[in-house]
């Protein structure tokens, strides 16, 4: 689950910057741009929660 | 540069005002290191007390030097040659093409040898806020070794991209989105590199000993030394003005009399941040609470630092204000939901405010046309999905090769015993973990 969360947080990442890079139009670059974000979004909340698990005796 | 040219420094009189001027707004920095290190150090534990500034110490050192050799290298300033990618006719430069160990630039206080200067203590300072939350237990070998790939490789890489005339820069150039990416202090390049890193290192070390019990809830282990944190606070003010300040001028080149504005703002911003700071734990544990409005205040000059050239006095408490709530709000979350062990609250106050510093410029500034909006989320963008997996990358692949966190018996002895052989303070009996909450 950590990689995964990471993994998209990198894709939401390509997916923003290939928006900004590629797309002229600033309707559909702005959609992708937020997309991008919203995957970033849950790319981190899979990388807190991966690290949720806590260890035993409170180390 | 040969020996002859390196020595040719104009007289005081070739000097321009301007430059001197600069040069003492620099010359405040360190002020910002300073007050950092204290913070620290006082929301640490006693029996780690000399750890932690001898720690500072060893950032601040290794953070120079490689920032000298290599850092600079990548980082470069705007207007020299860069590697870029063409994409779709434009050219977004990634990272620079300059020569290791300052070679080819002239420090004779060029414009060049000025943003040097400056990136030292601002690589320093970025340095110093991962050693918040690794407090207690990150050992010193590691502590330099990571600070060495923070200055030599993450660092210099996205300032290049906001201060080196790198791609986020050239957003508003390549692609009309505003001003381009703006950051006019070091919110994104110092302040949320610096708490993204922290979070990699909370994650990589995992929590204190005793933190959480079997069942997930937090044990209070309150900092040793209000009294040293509290100073620490009136000593970054201090370098934070000088750290907007220069930046702006030697960055944006924001013109001198802006000075004024931008210490003006930076004191409001920190001031509205510890008042609402304080409200907030006033109202939810009925008295103030020391170490969070220190926190308060330091994470209004955070989020003070991108916006402080352009905002208005009253946009200023406004974003003073936000963080204060977003500062006690987010150490509470990340502590009882996420779990996250950070003895100074580094992630909150670095990273969540300067986050919110970063989107308060296309939010609440003056800074320029339609489309700043989207060249910030970019840069938020850039920060969460590039340097938050390169730096917990960077620091996992560390800790395989050289574990950073100190054995258990580091822990329970203390870092100062256990590492350095003495405590801070030895005439005093330093409590274990007897006093826990359980």
């Amino acid at each position: 689950m950590k990689m995964a969360g990471f993994i998209l947080l990198t894709s939401g990442w390509a997916i923003v910057a290939a928006a900004v890079a590629l797309l002229p139009s600033p309707g559909a670059r702005d959609a992708f741009v937020l997309a991008g974000v919203a995957v970033e979004l849950f790319g981190l909340a899979l990388a807190i929660r991966a690290h949720l698990v806590l260890p035993a005796e409170g180390e | 540069m040969t020996p002859a040219t390196a020595l040719s420094v104009p007289s005081l009189s070739e000097i321009s005002a301007i430059t001197l001027f600069c040069l003492t707004l620099i010359l405040l920095v360190p002020l910002a290191n300073v007050g950092l290190a204290l913070v620290n150090t006082g929301l640490g534990r006693a029996r780690s007390a000399a750890h932690a500034m001898l720690a500072a110490l060893s950032v601040t050192a290794v953070a120079a030097l490689v920032y000298a050799i290599v850092g600079f290298a990548s980082q470069g300033t705007a207007g020299h040659p860069d590697h870029a990618l063409i994409l779709a006719g434009k050219s977004w430069g990634w990272i620079a093409a300059q020569p290791f160990f300052l070679r080819g630039v002239r420090l004779d206080l060029s414009p060049d040898a000025l943003v040097i200067l400056l990136q030292m203590f601002s690589v320093g300072l970025a340095g110093l806020i991962p050693l918040s939350s690794g407090a207690d237990r990150w050992r010193l070998g590691a502590v330099c070794a990571s600070t060495a790939l923070l200055a030599g490789f993450t660092y210099p890489l996205f300032a290049h991209w906001v201060w080196g005339g790198g791609w986020l820069a050239q957003l508003g150039i390549n692609r009309d989105l505003g001003r381009g990416f703006i950051d006019g202090g070091g919110s994104s390049t110092i302040q949320v590199v610096g708490g993204l890193t922290a979070l990699s290192i909370t994650w990589v070390l995992g929590p204190r000993r005793g933190k959480f019990s079997a069942e997930g809830i937090p044990a209070a282990l309150p900092g040793h030394n209000a009294v040293l944190a509290l100073l620490g606070c009136l000593l970054a003010w201090i370098g934070w003005i000088g750290l907007n300040s220069a930046s702006a001028m030697v960055f944006l080149g924001a013109e001198t009399g802006r000075a004024a504005l931008i210490a003006i703002n930076t004191t409001l911003c920190a001031a509205a941040s510890a008042l609402s700071g304080a409200i907030v734990t006033r109202v939810r544990f009925g008295r103030p609470d020391a170490s969070l409005i220190a926190n308060g205040w330091i994470a209004g000059l955070v989020a003070s630092s991108a916006s402080a050239a352009f905002l208005k006095p009253a946009a200023a408490i406004i974003v003073g204000g936000v963080a204060g709530i977003l500062v006690v709000s987010a150490a509470d979350f990340l502590e009882f939901q996420l779990a996250i062990d950070d003895p100074g609250g580094a992630v909150s106050v670095h990273a969540v405010s300067g986050l919110w510093g970063v989107l308060a410029v296309a939010l609440l500034s003056d800074a320029g046309p339609s489309g700043q909006w989207l060249a910030q989320l970019v840069g938020i963008a850039t920060l969460l999905g590039v340097v938050l997996p390169l730096t917990y990358a960077l620091n996992w692949l560390l800790d395989r090769i050289y574990h950073q966190r100190v054995d258990r018996e580091g822990e329970l002895q203390g870092m100062d015993l256990f590492e350095l052989g003495a405590g801070a303070y030895p005439e005093f009996d330093i409590h274990g973990d007897e006093f826990l909450q359980r």
